[in-house]
């Protein structure tokens, strides 16, 4: 017993654990707001997973073709928001059921990246190291103990991240615009009646979710490794919605909910890098169950209040 | 209009046909961009579905929990339910059913075999009724607790067969189930076999035919489905419905696991659902939730699948069969569009 304890000691004092916890956290924020941006709007948007996969794939081919990182990301925000715009295209164009066409699109980036892995580099499995987007070194600030460990050395997607909160938060809750999304979202008739582009500002908020998602897993395969692996958003983009709705649907809320999943992956990173677990190494796997028997208990509105745009998931129909 | 007409016109056959040869047709365009021949590589795939006795065979293995995990979504559907777990449900069904197997060494075929199906059923039906007693009491979306429940039950998996209940040896995978609880084989041709477990599913496609058409259970599942407060109105209570509809459509994914335990592996093994919860989905939908339509579009899914390891040789990889699958759905979600082909409705809502 007191080897763990002093296991989990060991994860909290060192800058590894929370220069981790943001790195993991950032795949996640960007998949969170996503969602936020789609479901602010109406539209429920279970694809984020696809187009985190989508964008990871893109970032990998165009820094591979290109040999410059930067156009990998473009190319990944491209194909993530092409993506999005297939969702938006079923579900508000044609008002189809959007959980459905969420899966389909899920499917449709798990067999778009997976045969173009083949084509393109001739084998599953993975693709060729391609250059990743250069770290941001703070020089000398990296020297500060503690601090400068998690600090010193981060991708600028990580900055980005945290920026697009507040970018978020603004434009959501600051401007006409995000007044409009929340009332298209809430009472898209009353919206229609006032005036407001029903439509329109739906088709914004997914494709902007496509953007962010996109921006996600661009991060997973450029962000510092710089590789695709078959499947590699692994389950990112459900873990998203879970941060979207535990955040109730708000820019900064789902940024607290994606950090507290990425501190618990990082945690269990680090507690299994150390020798304790040698002896069960099974306990991985409780550890592992945590944050989505949190999830459970949150959208089970055991702990706090969840609530969803009153008009999440139906599609608009004009009478 | 003549009742053949009728038939054809029918949105509900129309759509998911529409939708299987719409997605075949890009699909061969996307060969032909890459140089491949699409009809060398749809034969290809056809022989590996039909082309010998133990394709067929294993095409029918293949399908065998396919029928299942649709019946499953396709039953969760009817009742307005979208049961995106059917993964988890079939996890904890074999996991438990496995358990109980291990444990019958002395027991007659006649009572194993029963009581692995029993709990294969229950372990699933317990596991979605999670999910449906989430949403009725607490409010919560069956999509997201349903796909919370698959991590978890993910976890548990990975949990009980790396330690307490580990077959000897170190690898990750659980004892072997008794001989007396495992189907018998009713063809075997080299390394594969065809087992019993295929009769089980074409009785569940009957017996989930009888529940949803001929008992007033079913009546009060649709009736929540179609309208639940029409249906509460009428005296028919949401709750109980919605638990209920919840758990038949877990016991029939915890069947599907128990089929892939009782026929295939005759152990728990990490990988035993695959896709399978997630095919479930698209079979439903070209199924149209209907338990014959859910039938064929099982055997059109695992012929797809079988027939995809065939094509690979071939020249074509075998995600090709996912994008297939991806772009059905996709069809069938944007039903309105597949009607826009036929030139009989109008178009999108825009302009409606």
């Amino acid at each position: 017993m007191n080897a763990w304890v002093q296991a989990i000691i060991n994860v909290f004092i060192n800058p590894i654990f929370y220069r981790s916890t943001l790195n993991q956290s950032t795949p996640l924020i960007f998949a969170a707001l996503g969602g936020v941006y789609s479901e602010t709007t109406g539209v429920v948007n279970i694809a984020l997973e696809g187009i985190m996969l989508m964008g990871a794939f893109g970032g990998v081919v165009g820094s591979y073709f290109t040999g410059n990182p930067w156009y990998g990301l473009a190319l990944a925000l491209l194909l993530g928001v092409s993506m999005a715009a297939l969702h938006a295209w079923a579900s508000i164009r044609y008002a189809g059921d959007q959980i459905i066409s969420g899966t389909a699109i899920i499917l449709l980036a798990q067999g778009i990246t997976g045969f173009s892995l083949v084509e393109l580099f001739g084998k599953p499995g993975s693709t060729d190291l391609v250059r990743s987007i250069p770290l941001i070194n703070l020089g000398s600030f990296e020297k500060v103990p503690f601090f400068g460990k998690i600090v010193g050395s981060l991708s600028p997607l990580v900055y980005i991240a945290f920026a697009s909160v507040i970018f978020s938060w603004y434009l959501i809750y600051k401007t006409k615009l995000g007044l409009r999304m929340r009332s298209v979202g809430n009472n898209p008739e009353a919206a229609d009646t006032l005036g407001v582009n029903v439509y329109n500002i739906r088709y914004f908020g997914v494709l902007m979710s496509g953007v962010f998602a996109a921006l996600g897993g661009a991060f997973l395969s450029i962000g510092e490794l710089g590789q695709f692996t078959e499947n590699m958003s692994n389950g990112r983009g459900f873990i998203a919605l879970a941060a979207m709705i535990i955040g109730n649907w708000s820019p900064t809320g789902a940024m607290w909910a994606a950090i507290l999943f990425g501190a618990a992956s990082a945690f269990n990173d680090q507690l299994q890098s150390q020798g304790v677990l040698h002896l069960a190494t099974n306990t991985q796997y409780l550890f592992g169950m945590i944050p989505y028997i949190l999830t459970l208990i949150v959208v089970g509105g055991f702990v706090g209040k969840s609530r969803a745009p009153s008009a999440d998931g139906i599609p608009y129909i004009k009478d | 209009m003549s009742k053949l007409k009728k038939f054809y016109m029918n949105d509900k056959i129309i759509v998911p046909i529409i939708a299987v040869v719409v997605s075949l047709f890009i699909a061969a365009i996307v060969m032909i961009m890459i140089g491949k021949n699409p009809l060398v590589a749809y034969g290809a795939l056809l022989y590996g579905a039909f082309g010998t006795e133990g394709a067929l065979i294993n095409n029918i293995m293949k399908a065998t929990p396919l029928i299942l995990t649709g019946l499953a979504v396709g039953f969760g559907f009817r009742a307005g339910l979208f049961n995106i777990g059917a993964n988890g449900q079939l996890i904890i069904g074999a996991l438990l059913a496995t358990y109980v197997g291990s444990q019958m060494a002395t027991f007659p075929f006649y009572l194993s075999i029963p009581l692995m199906l029993v709990v294969g059923m229950v372990g699933g039906a317990l596991w979605a009724a999670i999910a449906g007693w989430l949403k009725v009491a607490r409010g919560a979306h069956e999509v997201i607790t349903t796909i919370m429940l698959n991590y978890i039950a993910v976890f548990i998996a990975n949990y009980v067969v790396n330690g307490p209940f580990q077959a000897p040896g170190g690898v990750p995978k659980s004892p072997e189930i008794a001989y007396s609880a495992r189907f018998p084989n009713l063809v075997t041709t080299g390394a594969t076999w065809l087992s019993a477990g295929i009769f089980v599913a074409l009785a569940a496609v009957v017996i989930v035919y009888i529940i949803i058409e001929k008992t007033k259970t079913g009546y009060e599942v649709k009736a929540v489905g179609f309208n639940p407060y029409a249906a509460e109105y009428g005296g028919i209570s949401i709750a109980k419905n919605t638990v209920l509809a919840m758990a038949i459509s877990g016991a029939l994914a915890g069947l599907a696991g128990t089929m892939q335990v009782m026929g295939v592996y005759y152990r728990y093994l990490g990988s035993l659902g695959g896709s399978m919860g997630f095919d479930g989905i698209t079979i439903a939908l070209i199924g149209q939730n209907d338990p014959i339509g859910i039938a064929f579009a099982a055997f059109l899914i695992s012929s797809i699948r079988a027939g995809s390891n065939q094509m690979q040789i071939a020249g074509v990889s075998k995600n090709i069969v996912i994008i297939i699958q991806g772009i059905i759905i996709f069809l069938v979600a944007a039903n309105r569009l597949v009607k826009t082909f036929m030139f009989w409705k109008n178009k999108g809502v825009e302009e409606a």
